[in-house]
């Protein structure tokens, strides 16, 4: 009856309400932080990339809406093992499917862009696309920030 | 509609003001509890033609009526009757048209003056909205009046729209800007607003009432406050306009502003009261054509009020619209349209009141019909997002009040507002999707 629900699917509620990787990393390589403000919500992505230049470890942390905090979980899931330039790629996929335009990649990364879709109802809802890809955003922020070893 | 006599004749929301005794009751307390039977609603409602709509299958409940109201037919008609049969330019047309146009204009102008009751005409300037109005005080009245050091006292709990004009004065004049606080309740105690009151103080500027709490300011007390200190004060009436009768003399305000999309008129159409003396006193705003008296490339001597601060050809339609708009909520009777959204707020506040997760943000004594509210564990734009697939229309966020958020202590919250069309059966529909809301994110 309602389109309107199909923003949250099952999935989304529960990565928003069991988020995963909701944590900091003590030994992350590449961190940043940032915020929403016609909301109040604020991300902070955490990331540990080896010297084999492979996300190892990824995580979120911060205050938001379900489909932020389901967004970032995800992506953290998501992040884990690809280099620095797949965490792009993905980046532009989910970007796709949140804009309503997902047929643009149909031809590669089929696994990660399938379990995206969950997110992609947001695609009617033009204003909550900064929530959706508040996380994403911010990741790709951390990869350009790489922390000074100490 | 039989006891509409009668309905009218209870003592208005500022009743008393010039009484110098007691502070305005609004609503009374024996309204609150009696929300049915002011007027028909249904009535009312079928004037509406957007409130037949259905939302995602479910009939729209439209509880945004703060951010902007709906428009009856009449205001609809009255718009589109002017532009298929008197539409020109208005000023120094040589043909009918044009006359019937400026007579069209100018007989809106008499509307809003007589709503206000102004004591004339020319103190009415037609604006762009409210936050324009604001704006043209705070260049003009600042140009004229403020000096560095100069200070300027607003509330906390402003919008943004009389928080933002001053700061930009700030930058240019170095005027000081002070804000009175705002208490747990979300009320601005008048004790704390009267302390920061002082000899540099040239004019205080703020809400009748709170966009985001609905909070009712003392604004009579407010007024004789800073005018026993020597200031102006400025009154934004965007919020309050549509809930309770206005009367600029019996205030004795120096400035007044609304909008009229609120007012279930037109967007791109506001006002500015101003005292005559003041008006005069202060530079026009913006330079153009129709605020002149005569032009040359040496000097230019400006027109008479209020074409002065009206450049350029005026949202005439929207005028004329407005004009439409006051007639309406003027013959449905501002004190019945305030006592029945107030029987909505009560009833509204209970309602919601029995949902365990849910915190009513704002508890002041006197409350317009609209109301705050954050769930624990949930996100308003979640909220939001979830009340509008059951077509329940209401606005999250941080309501263009940052200062006030930080002083609550919330990044944004879910706000329902009333207005003269809503029905408690709409609360109802907000209720139950509430109740779905728990279920869904936090069960």
């Amino acid at each position: 009856m309602s389109d309107s629900v199909e923003i949250y699917p099952k999935a989304v509620l529960d990565h928003g309400r069991h988020p995963r990787n909701r944590r900091a990393i003590a030994d992350c390589s590449h961190f940043a932080q940032s915020d929403n403000p016609s909301c109040g919500d604020d991300v902070a992505v955490s990331l540990r990339i080896d010297q084999g230049n492979v996300i190892r470890d990824a995580a979120f942390d911060g205050r938001s809406c379900v489909l932020a905090t389901a967004s970032a979980s995800l992506m953290t899931e998501l992040l884990v093992g690809k280099t620095p330039a797949q965490a792009k790629m993905l980046f532009q996929r989910f970007h796709a499917l949140a804009t309503g335009d997902a047929e643009k990649f149909k031809d590669s990364m089929e696994v990660e862009t399938a379990r995206m879709a969950v997110l992609s109802g947001v695609h009617a809802y033009p204003v909550r696309m900064r929530c959706a890809t508040l996380a994403w955003k911010t990741m790709l922020a951390a990869l350009e920030n790489e922390r000074s070893q100490q | 509609m039989k006891a509409a006599a009668e309905e009218i004749e209870r003592p208005g929301a500022l009743e008393g003001i010039d009484g110098g005794g007691s502070v305005s009751v609004w609503p009374s307390a024996d309204q609150r509890g009696d929300h049915a039977g002011f007027y028909d609603v249904e009535a009312v409602r079928a004037d509406f033609p957007i409130l037949g709509e259905t939302m995602h299958g479910y009939p729209l409940a439209y509880l945004d009526s703060a951010a902007s109201a709906q428009k009856p037919f009449q205001v609809i008609e009255a718009e589109r009757a002017f532009y298929a049969r008197d539409y020109a330019n208005i000023h120094r047309g040589f043909y009918v048209l044009s006359q019937r146009s400026t007579e069209c204009y100018d007989q809106a102008r008499c509307v809003v003056k007589e709503f206000l009751n102004a004591r004339h005409e020319h103190e009415i300037v037609f604006t762009r909205g409210a936050t324009d109005a604001i704006n043209l005080v705070a260049a003009s009245f600042g140009e004229a009046f403020l000096n560095e050091g100069d200070e300027v006292l607003l509330t906390v709990l402003e919008h943004h729209s009389n928080i933002v004009p001053w700061q930009l004065l700030r930058e240019k004049k170095g005027i000081v800007l002070k804000m009175a606080p705002v208490n747990d309740a979300g009320e601005v105690p008048l004790d704390e607003f009267i302390r920061l009151l002082g000899p540099r103080t040239r004019l205080a500027a703020f809400a009748h009432v709170s966009n985001v709490l609905g909070t009712m300011l003392p604004i009579a007390e407010m007024i004789r406050a800073a005018h026993e200190a020597g200031a102006k004060v400025l009154i934004d009436a965007a919020q309050s306009v549509t809930h309770t009768k206005i009367d600029v003399q019996a205030l004795d305000c120096d400035f007044l502003v609304f909008s009229g999309h609120k007012l279930y008129g037109p967007t791109g159409i506001g006002v500015l009261y101003g005292k005559e003396e003041l008006l005069d006193a202060i530079p026009p705003y913006q330079g153009g054509g129709d605020m002149i008296a005569s032009v040359s490339l040496e000097r230019t001597t400006y027109a008479p009020l209020p074409a002065k601060f009206e450049a350029g050809t005026p949202p005439i339609a929207q005028a004329v619209g407005l004009g439409a708009a006051i007639d309406y909520v003027t013959a449905l009777g501002l004190d019945r349209i305030g006592a029945h959204e107030a029987g909505l707020l009560a009833y509204a506040t209970e309602r919601l009141s029995t949902i365990k997760p849910l915190t009513i943000v704002g508890t002041a004594v006197h409350k317009a019909s609209v109301l705050s509210f954050v769930m624990d564990g949930v996100h308003p734009h979640d909220i939001a997002q979830m009340l509008d697939s059951r077509g329940v229309a209401v606005r999250a966020g941080h309501h263009c009040a940052q200062p006030l958020m930080a002083r609550l202590g919330l990044p944004a919250t879910v706000r329902a507002s009333f207005g003269l069309y809503n029905t408690t059966a709409e609360v109802d529909a907000l209720a139950e999707a509430l109740e779905e809301v728990e279920v869904m994110f936090l069960q």
